[in-house]
């Protein structure tokens, strides 16, 4: 059972990442901590690093189940949100509150939403020519990306100095501000999203078979994937809104997973596992590993940069 | 009975007809090229009439007269600041327009451009780790890293997404630009986030600006640019039978290998050449080149030609129009060509992949 030994790797990388810090603690002594001990220990653990811990595994299980739900319907390695430009139209949200002055957590939260969700709709929109298919979502996606890209250089370039470097920060993806407070939100939502992914998994499955076999079923293709499109990128809305565009978590960890699992289509549960254990192992290093704690976006990307030129290399070795 | 009238007799006209609409091309766009040029001079801040312009420049010939009756802030608007930003838009969008054309030939893919397949973001990786970890202030000096920088990226790009017998579908090769692309603008974005003071200074170079370049990078890049369009049209021919197929051309007698090798070269000197200027710039080549050919047809030493035209023209106008549209300040050259290329990008990917998955 690959996908349960997912979901072991993930609790033994999580109680090794909450006895990495300052104050190193042994596994048992983590355990310890969790099951109720107290002490100092266990203020360490439970206060400060378990909300960044399970952060990291329900975030990461959030974008890799939104990634699968991309990959599945647009039935290609590279569909993701990242490529339909969400993650910058969230930062444009992002940026236009920062800059106009009304920055919190709650208002730069829902300037992200309200960016992405737009933007993810904008480029569906423009996309949409007796229905959605691969290349052009890809295309439009880029160009509408690189004209929010130019938008939100423009817009911190016009704003002072600090006011655009914490606007970089928030856009580089960070799990740092992430507390009980910020987490407990955000898995709510990704709670509820997530029951209904689950409902919809079986339909998800019977479209990757194609259109046609699918309404033999008696399903509504076209309306069913919109839902699971709307439900793919409020997944994703709510991680950005809560850490800022944390990009390639969504792309890498479906494949990732369905290399684990060796399962035919894309796994759900797999990929929401894989993703997880990617986000908590790339938060580790962006604290640990670096002289000065990193964003956590910048090691996402730069493993998930790695990880799909090697997807691509390797799909272009296939195919010669 | 049926006379047939020779083949020969039928496609001279045909061929006259296109030559001259392929020439009327090129004198439209030099015209426009000498009027975006002069507008380039005259628009600003401190609007000049075309008329003093005219003298300005009249009085930088030999033995022309130095420019009576114009006011020297004038004067010195037209030589000191505008002078050095038209010739860097001349070179760069040169530079850009024929390595769109160049990169549509060899990816034989309308949708393709140096900025979309990374080789501008390589470019921009490698100028802010000069300017970032080898302390490198002048263009002059991050100009090599540029072409580093440039050379990598095509090179990766080509051998992920490229690989294969007959060259990637252009999905694929767009999206290894795009994610090479992704991966090094995040880290350039990161080294410069990493200090302040870098920050402040690369900030404005990041989005593709034109302003207080001076001549000092124009003049490095230039020589460059240059050798970048001859080398272009040198081996565009050779171009125009890769474009049919790899099959055809080697039947042809054109080695494949090479002329891959030569566009790769072209690109790293144009896109990074360009680059090194005036930062990146996206949806230049794609635009012009796409242009270009609807006005000459499948035929690559036109297209460059074209675009060598075009290039400029349109950063011109997107440098001017940056000027007027946001005052007291400016929009960035590079903003508005993003404004601009991607409703252009939306509507060319419409038409091209219109039912087709």
């Amino acid at each position: 059972m690959a996908t349960a030994s997912l979901a072991i790797v993930a609790l033994v990388v999580a109680v090794l990442a909450l006895g990495l810090g300052d104050y190193p603690l042994s596994p048992p002594e983590v355990l310890h901590a969790l099951l109720g001990g107290d002490g100092f220990a266990s203020t360490i653990v439970l206060q400060w690093r378990l909300p960044r811990v399970l952060a990291a595994l329900v975030f990461g299980a959030a974008l890799g189940a939104s990634g699968a739900v991309f990959q599945s319907l647009t039935r290609n390695p590279l569909g993701s949100p990242d490529v339909i430009g969400f993650s910058t139209g969230a930062y444009t949200g992002a940026i236009v509150v920062i800059v106009s002055g009304a920055a919190s957590a709650v208002g730069t939260a829902l300037g992200a939403l309200v960016g992405g969700l737009a933007t993810a709709l904008v480029v569906y929109l423009l996309a949409w020519r007796k229905g959605v298919h691969g290349l052009r979502l890809i295309i439009v996606g880029i160009a509408v990306t690189a004209l929010l890209h130019s938008v939100n250089s423009w817009l911190l370039l016009r704003a002072q100095a600090e006011v655009a470097l914490s606007a970089s920060f928030w856009g580089a993806g960070s799990l740092a501000l992430v507390g009980w407070s910020e987490l407990l939100p955000g898995a709510a939502l990704i709670a509820v999203l997530a029951v209904l992914v689950a409902g919809l998994a079986r339909p998800l499955r019977q479209l990757e078979l194609g259109d046609d076999a699918a309404r033999a079923h008696g399903l509504r293709a076209e309306g069913t994937r919109l839902a699971l499109v709307v439900l793919a990128v409020a997944l994703t809305a709510v991680v950005t809104a809560s850490t800022g565009p944390i990009i390639f978590v969504a792309l890498a960890a479906p494949q990732l997973a369905r290399r684990v699992v060796r399962s035919a289509g894309v796994p759900l549960l797999g990929a929401a596992l894989v993703g997880g254990l990617l986000l908590l192992v790339a938060d580790v290093v962006a604290q640990h590993v670096t002289t000065t704690p990193v964003p956590v976006g910048l090691v996402t990307l730069v493993i998930g940069g790695a990880y799909l030129i090697s997807l691509l290399v390797a799909e272009s070795r296939r195919t010669r | 009975m049926a006379t047939t009238t020779p083949p020969g007799a039928v496609r001279a006209p045909r061929a006259a007809a296109r030559t001259r609409r392929r020439v009327a091309g090129l004198v439209v766009a030099a015209v426009l090229l000498a009027v975006a040029l002069l507008l380039s001079l005259a628009v600003g801040a401190r609007p000049v009439a075309l008329a003093d312009v005219v003298r300005v420049l009249g009085g930088l010939l030999p033995g022309g007269a130095a420019p009576a009756g114009v006011a020297p802030a004038d004067v010195a608007a037209v030589l000191d600041l505008r002078l050095p930003r038209t010739a860097a838009a001349l070179v760069a969008g040169a530079g850009l327009g024929v390595a769109g054309a160049v990169v549509q030939a060899v990816t034989r893919n309308p949708l393709a451009d140096p900025g979309i397949l990374g080789v501008t973001a390589g470019s921009a990786f490698a100028v802010s780790i000069a300017v970032g970890f080898a302390g490198v202030t002048a263009a002059s000096g991050w100009i090599w890293f540029s072409f580093v920088g440039a050379a990598l990226a095509a090179v990766t790009v080509s051998l992920v997404g490229g690989a294969g017998r007959s060259g990637g579908s252009p999905a694929r090769l767009t999206l290894s630009g795009i994610a090479l692309g992704a991966v090094l603008s995040g880290i350039t974005s990161s080294i410069v986030l990493a200090d302040p003071r870098r920050f402040d200074a690369v900030r404005a170079w990041e989005v593709g600006s034109l302003a207080d370049r001076g001549w000092g990078p124009v003049a490095t890049v230039a020589p460059f640019v240059v050798a970048g369009i001859v080398l272009a049209l040198l081996v565009s021919r050779p171009l125009d039978a890769v474009a049919l197929g790899d099959d055809h051309a080697s039947s042809v007698g054109v080695s494949v290998p090479l002329v891959r090798v030569a566009a790769l070269v072209v690109v790293t000197l144009l896109a990074g050449g360009a680059t090194a200027v005036v930062g990146p710039i996206a949806f230049l080549g794609l635009m012009v080149a796409h242009a270009a050919r609807g006005v000459v047809g499948a035929s690559q030493p036109w297209t460059i030609g074209l675009s060598a035209l075009l290039g400029p023209v349109l950063l011109l106008i997107a440098d001017v129009l940056g000027r007027v549209v946001a005052p007291p300040g400016e929009l960035a050259a590079g903003l508005v060509t993003a404004a601009i290329g991607a409703p252009v990008l939306i509507v060319v990917a419409r038409r091209l992949t219109g039912g087709a998955r």
